[in-house]
């Protein structure tokens, strides 16, 4: 590993640390500082916590899963974009590019407004279910069209407006005000419902997925000039995009299933992360994944300080933030072209 | 039997037999040009013999193992090619570039090793790139983009460089410049090539195709004869041998009116 990875790396855990601890503190709840990482030091073995079983409560059940969830789906969302990018040759590529998040929110529809599940199947789950279903429509459809990356891509199109289709119809014939706000907040993205399992879920398939990718880091990078330059440097092309279209299709599909569809992430974090890594794999998606953590810690933060009491849907915050990156994103493709 | 070798390929698009019923043998150290009009197959048997592409019938061997039994990778370790035309919307220095060249060579979860640093390194060298190693990729020329693709092939350590019409879209003088790199090199070297004379100065054998089959093979003062050039590609020229090699001057066609008063124009055209 070259010096400027442990750089970017150690630096990227670093601020990663310190946006947590930060993180943490802040909220509507007032608690001390000091109270916080007292008590989050108690769950860790150090020190004696806090009193009040209520503030621990806050601090341990609320704040800590939300701020690391928030973590893990940047990271994520982050790593998906990356891959997505290089994979389909397209820029503008993110996790949702292959209709996942549409497809989750079908499922999650079915579940809440329709009650398919009989109630044992929760909101998640749904999510999850749906999202796999429409990747694999995505699959299979490209398949059949020839599995160029632009068949992918246009299959991707396609899932997406069927799905989204769907669940707007659904919505809007069946649902009350109630669940369809309830629904919209949830499509939106948000970090409210964060607990400790959707947590460690979603960091095991996290991990997981980042060691698959970083294993074909340098295949990734073979891509760069096309699926035959990709072939001619020893790629089995159709098997490597099959492989790793799966791996972030599982992960996006977790992480949507916990959090809703939060945006722009994916496309955006890896591009300014691109700036300072070079296009190399090997560096990118590890330093990806920390400014994409760090990044959605803070945009998160936001998203339940900034209108206090009333909390805005992450989604919409990285949103705001990400179309005028998004812009300077085409206008740097345009400058080039 | 040693190096690449392909018995008898056929390639089928649709209908159409784009390759059809080909064989080459490749002596080590030559240069083998490939010539033939657009659309006679040159592309196709190219990726061929990477093994990018699957014959429909018939096998390319490398040292006597059919190319699916050798592997992508291991393949790829062998035989490098270079593209008509690269191009790539990534943010790439000229030494990123290169580096792909070892893509085959590397393990996965390692970082590169000295190994893969001195071959890039001397790639760099070999194609007189290694000042401009840490620009843009894009801040090159036409010409600058192929040697630096040229880089990135012989990185890869080939023994067999395949490239397919490297000089179009450049000028003169970078053509004559690239082919003598390609020359250079100790690869065994298959060039597919549309200037005739080009392919009479660097190669020591030429195969020619038209409609996907091979029409003549042999050194160049043994192929580029009037007849065979009239007969591929539909034009008129003489073939004179003063200088080593075979020299083609094109004969400009009649123009209609000319036709009609009996007048044949042989005014050498620009090439």
């Amino acid at each position: 590993m070259s010096l400027r990875t442990l750089l970017l790396t150690g630096g990227g855990l670093a601020a990663l640390l310190a946006s947590i601890a930060v993180a943490v503190t802040i909220g509507p709840a007032d608690i001390s500082t000091g109270d916080v990482w007292a008590a989050v030091a108690a769950h860790l073995g150090v020190g004696e916590g806090v009193s009040a079983p209520l503030r621990d409560g806050i601090v341990w059940d609320l704040r800590m899963p939300r701020t690391l969830l928030a973590a893990v789906c940047g990271a994520g969302f982050a790593v998906c974009g990356a891959v997505m990018q290089s994979l389909l040759r397209n820029p503008l590529a993110d996790p949702f590019v292959l209709g996942v998040s549409s497809g989750a929110s079908t499922g999650a529809v079915a579940v809440v407004v329709l009650g398919v599940g009989g109630g044992v199947v929760s909101l998640s789950a749904g999510a999850f279910l749906g999202a796999l279903l429409s990747f694999a429509l995505v699959l299979l459809l490209s398949h059949t069209l020839g599995g160029s990356t632009d068949r992918v891509v246009l299959s991707g199109v396609a899932a997406m407006q069927l799905f989204s289709a769907l669940t707007s119809f659904v919505v809007l014939t069946s649902a009350d005000a109630e669940t369809t706000r309830g629904v919209l907040f949830w499509l939106l993205g948000s970090l409210a419902g964060a607990d400790w399992g959707q947590v460690l879920l979603c960091a095991v398939v996290l991990a997981g997925v980042l060691v698959v990718c970083l294993g074909y880091a340098r295949t990734l990078d073979a891509f760069a000039f096309g699926d035959e330059a990709a072939a001619g440097l020893g790629v089995r092309v159709a098997r490597t995009r099959l492989v790793l279209l799966c791996a972030t299709a599982l992960l996006t599909a977790a992480l949507v299933s916990c959090a809703g569809a939060i945006g722009f992430v994916g496309l955006v974090l890896p591009h300014a992360t691109r700036a300072l890594t070079g296009a190399g794999h090997a560096r990118l998606l590890p330093v990806t994944a920390l400014t994409g953590a760090v990044f959605l810690v803070w945009v998160d933060t936001l998203a339940r300080t900034v209108l206090d009491p009333q909390e805005v849907p992450v989604g919409v915050v990285t949103s705001l933030i990400g179309v005028p990156a998004f812009v300077a994103v085409l206008h740097r493709g345009r400058r080039r072209a | 039997m040693t190096g690449l070798h392909a018995d008898r390929v056929v390639r089928r698009l649709a209908d159409r037999l784009v390759v059809d019923d080909v064989t080459l043998t490749l002596r080590p150290g030559q240069t083998v040009g490939l010539l033939g009009p657009n659309g006679s197959g040159k592309s196709t048997l190219l990726k061929l013999l990477a093994g990018v592409l699957a014959p429909t019938a018939g096998v390319v061997t490398l040292d006597g193992r059919p190319l699916p039994e050798v592997g992508r990778r291991a393949t790829a370790r062998r035989i490098a090619t270079v593209e008509q035309h690269a191009d790539t919307g990534t943010e790439l220095t000229v030494r990123d570039v290169v580096a792909l060249g070892r893509i085959p060579h590397r393990r996965a979860w390692t970082p590169p090793t000295a190994a893969d640093a001195a071959a890039v390194t001397e790639a760099l060298a070999r194609t007189g790139l290694t000042d401009r190693a840490d620009q843009s990729w894009h801040t090159l020329s036409g010409g600058e983009r192929q040697r630096a693709q040229i880089a990135r092939a012989f990185a890869q350590q080939p023994r067999e460089l395949l490239l397919d019409e490297p000089t179009n879209h450049l000028d003169i003088q970078h053509q004559l410049d690239l082919l003598s790199l390609v020359a250079s090199l100790p690869v065994t070297t298959v060039i597919a090539l549309h200037d005739l004379n080009l392919a009479a100065m660097y190669c020591d054998r030429l195969l020619v195709l038209r409609e996907g089959r091979a029409v003549a093979e042999g050194t160049p003062a043994e192929v580029l004869t009037p007849v065979l050039i009239e007969q591929v590609y539909g034009v008129r020229a003489e073939v004179t041998h003063d200088s080593g090699h075979p020299a083609i001057r094109y004969l400009r066609p009649a123009a209609p009116d000319e036709l009609q008063e009996g007048v044949t124009g042989d005014v050498p055209t620009a090439h």
